[in-house]
């Protein structure tokens, strides 16, 4: 019940933030971690939240070795000049009921006017119980902002249209997630960021973590791969979908998505489903393996820089979006690219 | 009263009236919204959830006491709700909002808080909120994990597995990024609903007659205290940038050409 009072301290703060130039205004940037491990899409939030042009702050959550581990490539990202440090075994797995009970303190006691965080699994979760704890709205999925911290340009309807808001004072802290494909990643380098631990807030939480199955691969993760081979539901079986694309895959250093076809159909972990419903991707080459392009897929992939499909079908939709597409049966063509790419590579 | 608090549980699925999944959707004329003169039908996550209450109910009979369907939304949401009540959901309450309103996510959740609590007082409480991960219109996710956080309840976000157990314990498996993430709560709790936790039914013929007869209860936003003016302003509607097809080759060789002269290779 902590967040009670940290909530009525938000309140006081809102003539403050009001000034949203105000020197004492800082966006605070949550930096996610799986294990240790700092996720990518975080410094994607990093470069939106920079385009305000105040300080910008980040914050890392979690147990006591989870943030030793991450903090030193935290320190090297360029643009935060502080990191504030919240370390509890209470934080682990990062659920929500923890979390977002923090950061309503946090934000209330650092006089922070926007909070952004990562559109992941993560993301997800937590900012919008974060959003309902300060009675404030969740800006989501941002593909673009306005450096007057008050507008900002998402996708909606699959990514079939494109709406443009803003935000009203009401609001008085911006609760915002990234798309982290629409940002550039902030570099990780010569960052020289100030650390500060910031108090614990303990939540008597209803929720605990039970279990976690992890798919393991060593190909790139898909969210952030450069390249990304997909395949689909003309791969007819497991078997064929990892004979055929895996090597294609290894071919081209990319990681393996799929379709969601592929994916109900038992072909592949649901984890590599991309699209409204999975994950969106924007790699530099995206080769699109017997999967027919239905608008849920296109949301997750068309703003890939190269599309190549081959599919079996001419009339399939992929071919309105593909740069490359080849018209021929995946069984043959696909191990004649590979052998394609082995003769150019030679 | 109940006897004992785990014995019976009461489940509220929140469903929304939206734009068809399938329709091409087109940016209107004002530059503001986008055509809503086409097919709408429930959300499909939505469908999800009430077929979860369903099959939960059915899995363990005792358990289940009611289900009851929300819609917030114009005159036609009730089709929405007669849907869910067709699907197997027992009764229905509708609170009305203007044609072409747009009501936002934290007003929904404040809406769906106030029914809660406004049951509370009359005896019935929910121990459960069911519902979608997010609607295919808005794309925003964010109601679920906003009521869960107004209440103070446990929340399991993007369900592919919910099992009620005894003692009033709710056991979610999650799709995370990676895999697969189990969690346990007390209830009450809200649980939002990912793509594979089920396959919804379609309501058959006789149960779209039977559901004809359950009954609804439309409400006004008044009634409740409730205030929907949006918080956030549209500015603009647009299509986004077309992509252009690059059209087609005939040959994995010349795939390989194309390949190298975009540099890929």
């Amino acid at each position: 019940m902590l967040y009670r009072s940290a909530l009525r301290a938000s309140r006081a703060f809102t003539p403050r933030l009001a000034l949203s130039h105000s020197r004492l205004v800082s966006s605070l940037v949550f930096l996610e971690h799986k294990a240790g491990k700092l996720s990518e899409a975080s410094l994607s939030a990093v470069t939106a939240a920079k385009t305000l042009g105040n300080d910008t702050h980040g914050l890392l959550v979690g147990t006591k070795s989870e943030i030793e581990n991450a903090l030193d490539r935290a320190k090297e990202i360029k643009g935060l000049s502080k990191i504030y440090l919240a370390r509890s075994d209470s934080y682990s797995h990062s659920l929500a009921e923890a979390l977002a009970s923090l950061l309503a303190s946090i934000v209330s006691a650092k006089d922070v006017s926007h909070i952004f965080a990562a559109h992941t699994a993560v993301g997800k979760n937590v900012f919008p119980r974060l959003a309902g704890l300060l009675d404030s709205s969740l800006i989501a999925d941002i593909i673009a902002l306005e450096s007057s911290g008050d507008t900002f340009t998402r996708p909606i309807y699959a990514g079939n249209a494109v709406l443009t808001i803003k935000s009203s004072p009401k609001d008085s802290v911006k609760i915002v997630t990234v798309r982290s494909t629409a940002f550039d990643k902030a570099p990780v380098a010569t960052g020289s960021a100030v650390i500060e631990d910031v108090d614990i807030i303990t939540v008597d939480t209803p929720t605990q973590f039970v279990s976690e199955e992890l798919t393991v691969s060593s190909r790139p993760d898909l969210a952030s791969a450069a390249r990304v081979v997909s395949g689909g539901r003309a791969l007819k079986s497991k078997e064929s979908f990892d004979t055929i694309l895996n090597p294609l895959a290894d071919s081209l250093g990319a990681a393996v998505g799929a379709s969601r076809a592929a994916v109900d159909a038992g072909y592949a972990d649901n984890s590599l489903q991309v699209g409204q419903t999975g994950k969106v991707v924007a790699p530099e080459l995206y080769v699109a393996i017997g999967i027919s392009g239905a608008i849920q897929h296109l949301a997750g992939m068309k703003e890939s820089k190269m599309i190549i499909a081959i599919n079996k079908d001419p009339d399939a939709p992929i071919f309105q979006v593909a740069d490359v597409g080849l018209v021929a049966d995946l069984f043959e063509s696909v191990p004649q690219l590979v052998k394609e790419i082995g003769n150019v590579k030679v | 009263m109940r006897p004992t608090l785990p014995s019976l549980i009461n489940i509220l699925v929140p469903v929304k009236r939206s734009i068809d999944y399938a329709v091409k959707i087109r940016v209107a004329s004002d530059g503001k919204s986008v055509d809503t003169n086409v097919k709408h039908s429930m959300n499909p996550f939505d469908e999800i959830a009430v077929e979860e209450a369903i099959r939960q109910r059915d899995k363990s009979g005792e358990k289940v006491e009611s289900i009851t369907a929300l819609s917030i939304g114009p005159p036609k949401a009730v089709d929405t709700i007669r849907t869910a009540l067709a699907m197997g959901a027992d009764t229905g309450i509708h609170i009305t909002t203007p044609e072409n309103t747009i009501v936002e996510p934290l007003s929904v959740a404040h809406a769906i808080k106030a029914i809660i609590e406004r049951s509370e007082k009359e005896g019935k409480k929910f121990d459960l909120v069911l519902m979608g991960k997010q609607a295919i219109d808005d794309d925003t996710g964010a109601t679920g994990g906003m009521l869960a956080g107004m209440l103070g309840w446990g929340q399991g976000s993007f369900a592919s597995k919910v099992v009620i157990e005894k003692g009033g314990r709710i056991e979610v498996t999650r799709e995370i990024d990676g895999g697969l993430e189990v969690v346990e709560s007390k209830i009450p709790m809200v649980i939002t609903t990912d793509l594979r936790l089920n396959e919804p039914r379609y309501a058959s013929l006789p149960n779209i007659m039977k559901a004809k007869k359950k009954k609804i209860e439309t409400l006004k936003p008044e009634d409740l205290g409730l205030d929907f003016t949006p918080r956030l302003e549209t500015i603009s509607v647009t299509e986004p940038p077309k992509r252009q097809g690059g059209g087609k080759v005939e040959t994995v060789q010349e795939l390989v050409a194309k390949m190298k002269e975009a540099g890929v290779l």
